[in-house]
């Protein structure tokens, strides 16, 4: 076996000033083999790859690759060796074609070395592509294709180094499921190349896909490693978050008041959204289930203000109200929760009494316009109290955070503001499965409090978990509305998918 | 024993504070270093007929469009047009005061509230038309430029002595031997702390700097206090021109280019960030002084103004990327 190893970590350890973020971690993998690594987010994953990739220094351990013990002291080092990451954001340039990305930095020249030659490098491209079996242009530019294209090239350009390990972080985070077949296809054609690939997701239903192995760490602590056929994502849950989460639940029968907070009629915008209607009543979940580009998260940002409306109608407890701007409906009392936390919902580089307070910084001072810090301080305690906000202080930097409670704090802020609609969109992406449960928890109990919840998931069993309700979307239109005990993922995939041929 | 705990406490609480606040206590030893330097070099420097009138006066209309454009640059933004809006305030101010015999106190208020609409004008381009701040200041700096040549007809309006009080504004004594324009960037700069620090604005500066999406998204008007903010820029600069015309007794059209540049570069060499969302009002004025007091240093040494230009450049380098190489190794920026 010893002459298929490809790669072997023993006993990796690695400390951050204050923090020990791995201990003693053991790791290997085979040529033709894809070997998982799963954790909870702050588990030490990103730790270990940055390690294998060059970017951060182990302090005590040993990396034997090909055999030979190896010291990856940067990325190009790690490139130079054959080891490859795909980062989880896509690092290409939007303005250069297929070719340049994959290229880029060994772009072929002309003689004189001083001009390219393009038409070398599109050659080049075309037969790595076509090796891939990928089906992409070499001339087009990167920011015209899919995210699921544009991972492709991340791909290709992983291949043409020539390496033998290449490492997937989080590759099918914003794939559909078509493409995350797609993406699947092509790991199988590099294992049947004998490369190894490290695979990291967040979507334990893949792995039984597609990996050989699995390593689960805890803590920044090695727990097991498992042969995929031998186990379930049962157990993979289980030894990742150190005890069992239920997977396949639903809403314990929440009684619903037949008031009706929010009433949405008609809304259209000039690009996706045809005549939306819905009503949301008090201390409901409204689960919004759809495919990838449904229309979701732009009719959030149009009941909300932030994008224009063409038509429609909005009533707060019967009463028609104009929402033209987000500050609008933060006066109606309508929060929204963006997919992207780090980009539309936090101010990373501020403390967490900053964050708390953003949206009621009115409320926190007085006619003068002066600061009551205090207040301030003190609720963002009982904030972090009351969701058990795992930080040392108030005064941490959000961005020290992790996603679960970096998701905690934007709760926080609204909540602070006391808004009774809470619009969440994708409140999960992105955390871990331990977290994940606690924010079920949470959004559970303020829907039982009485705050009204529009919860935009593509996760069916976390819209079948959390919803009285689903909405479903296709192509920018709501195509039903079923209850939740009359609802399946069948069921929800059909109306999410009427409009489509 | 209580005393003993208290003193450890006190203490911790001055580690602590200068933890905190390392950036600015470094920058605060660089002036003193410097300082010092000067003072063994030549030891007239150290004199308080230098300090004040050399380097303390020549630090306050630098400093003061300082102050305004630390609020601008918290926000993300910039404001190249400050230089010239101070040309076209003294012109207009020289004009009413001079020409037209307005009031000194009208004069002062009315310079103000110019440099204000000015800076409401830079305001109202970035967030109704959505031009970048650099294009929208860029413009109005070029306008302003042109409007003070105009409105002066490319002379400059001298006060004369029938304009009583004028000449008091900035070299006056309200406090003995201290001179009135450095008393008033030291109260500009308190003014200016504490609308940063303790008040809705300044929390909003820092909240747009830190993430403008987000922000907006929260609820908060987020345009509307761009525009104050620009507006509260202009102030400063209004007072910086009322102040510059008061200390050479003309209001000159051609002068105020550039100091634009000098003004921006005060508030980096003072820590705050180019990217938006941190800096301090005190950092700002430690890197003016830093400024002047090189300026005033060299000059002293007898170096000629050409290499005083090449030392600033590399002050400049060299206090960002101390700043830089400190905020890596305590894991503030990567």
């Amino acid at each position: 076996m010893a002459t298929t190893q490809l790669l072997s970590l023993t006993g990796v350890s690695k400390e951050f000033p204050g923090v020990k973020a791995l201990k003693n971690v053991h790791f290997d993998l085979d040529k033709g083999e894809v070997h998982a690594i799963v954790g909870e987010n702050g588990a030490g994953k990103s730790t270990l790859m940055k390690i294998l990739s060059g970017i951060y220094k182990k302090d005590t351990g040993d990396i034997v690759y090909l055999g030979k013990s190896v010291n990856v002291s940067s990325p190009l080092e790690a490139q130079k060796l054959g080891i490859s990451i795909i980062h989880q954001e896509l690092n290409l340039m939007p303005d250069l074609t297929v070719a340049e990305n994959i290229f880029i930095g060994r772009e072929d020249r002309r003689k004189g070395r001083i001009f390219l030659d393009n038409r070398k490098l599109n050659k080049a491209t075309k037969a790595l592509l076509e090796e891939l079996d990928l089906v992409l242009d070499p001339k087009q530019k990167v920011g015209e294709l899919t995210i699921a294209k544009q991972q492709m090239v991340e791909i290709a350009k992983a291949v043409s180094y020539r390496g033998e390990v290449i490492i997937m972080d989080e590759p099918t985070s914003s794939l559909t499921p078509a493409e995350t077949q797609a993406l699947f296809k092509i790991i199988r054609s590099l294992k049947a190349a004998g490369k190894g690939v490290v695979y990291i997701s967040h979507r334990l239903e893949e792995l039984s896909q597609i990996t050989d192995r699995i390593t689960v760490i805890r803590d920044g602590e090695y727990v097991k490693t498992l042969n995929t056929p031998e186990t379930s994502i049962p157990e993979v849950i289980a030894l990742m978050v150190g005890r069992k989460v239920d997977q396949d639940q639903r809403p314990t029968g929440r009684e619903l008041s037949n008031e009706v907070v929010l009433k949405v009629e008609g809304i259209s915008d000039s690009r996706l959204l045809s005549d939306v209607s819905f009503e949301l009543r008090k201390g409901e979940i409204l689960g919004f289930a759809g495919l990838m580009g449904a229309g979701r998260t732009e009719l959030a940002r149009a009941l909300i203000g932030a994008d224009p409306k063409t038509a429609g109608k909005i009533y707060l407890r019967g009463k028609e109200v104009k929402i033209k701007s987000p500050s609008d409906a933060v006066k109606s009392g309508i929060g929204y929760l963006s997919e992207d936390r780090k980009k539309y919902g936090l101010l990373l580089i501020q403390n967490l009494t900053f964050n708390t307070i953003l949206s009621s910084i009115p409320a926190f001072s007085n006619k003068f316009g002066f600061l009551k810090t205090k207040p301030a301080g003190s609720i963002t305690r009982d904030a972090i109290k009351q969701l058990s906000i795992r930080t040392p202080s108030e005064n941490q930097y959000v961005k020290n955070l992790s996603g679960g409670n970096q998701q905690k704090v934007v709760i926080s802020k609204w909540l602070t503001r006391d808004c009774d609609i809470l619009i969440f969109d994708e409140p999960t992406r992105g955390i871990d499965v331990g977290a994940k449960d606690e924010i079920y928890k949470l959004l559970t109990k303020l829907a039982s409090e009485g705050k009204s919840i529009i919860m935009i998931s593509s996760e069916l069993p976390e819209i079948l978990r959390m919803s009285d309700r689903i909405a479903v979307m296709c192509e920018g239109k709501l195509t039903g509305i079923i209850d939740n005990k009359d609802a399946n993922q069948n069921k929800i995939m059909q109306y999410a998918t009427k409009f489509r041929d | 024993m209580s005393d003993t705990v208290k003193v450890a406490k006190g203490e911790n609480k001055i580690a602590a504070y200068a933890k905190r606040e390392i950036g600015r206590v470094l920058a605060l030893a660089s002036l003193v270093v410097i300082f010092v330097f000067f003072t063994i070099m030549r030891p007239v420097f150290a004199s308080w007929e230098n300090v004040s009138d050399g380097i303390l006066m020549s630090t306050v209309v630098i400093g003061l469009m300082a102050i305004g454009t630390t609020f601008v640059i918290i926000t993300g933004g910039i404001d190249l047009s400050i230089g010239t809006t101070t040309a076209l305030v003294a012109v207009i101010v020289g004009k009413l005061v001079q020409g037209l015999g307005l009031n000194v106190w009208a004069g002062i208020l009315v310079g103000i509230l110019i440099g204000g609409i000015c800076g409401v004008i830079n305001g109202l381009l970035i967030t109704i038309l959505k031009l970048p701040p650099f294009i929208a200041t860029l413009a109005t700096m070029k306008a302003a430029q042109g409007l003070a040549l105009i409105i002066s007809d490319l002379k400059p309006v001298m006060f004369t002595a029938d304009v009583k009080g004028w000449d008091a504004i900035a070299t006056g004594n309200i406090i003995p031997n201290f001179p009135n324009g450095a008393l008033i960037l030291f109260v500009g700069a308190i003014i200016g702390s504490i609308i940063l620090n303790k008040t809705v604005i300044g929390r909003y500066t820092f909240a747009i700097g830190s993430n403008q999406a987000a922000t907006q998204l929260s609820g908060v008007k987020v345009n509307a206090w761009i525009v104050a903010i620009y507006g509260l820029g202009g102030l400063y600069v209004g007072m910086a021109a009322v102040v510059l015309t008061s200390r050479l007794g003309s209001a000159r059209p051609d002068l105020g280019l550039g100091y634009e540049l000098e003004a921006i570069a005060a508030v980096i060499i003072g820590g705050t960030s180019l990217l938006g969302g941190k800096g301090t009002i005190s950092g700002t004025i430690i890197g003016a002084l830093i400024m002047s007091v090189l300026i005033n240093g060299l000059r002293i040494l007898e170096l000629q103004q050409e290499w005083q230009y090449v030392i600033t450049g590399i002050v400049i380098v060299l206090a960002v990327w101390g700043d830089n190489v400190r905020r890596r190794k305590t894991g503030e920026i990567s």
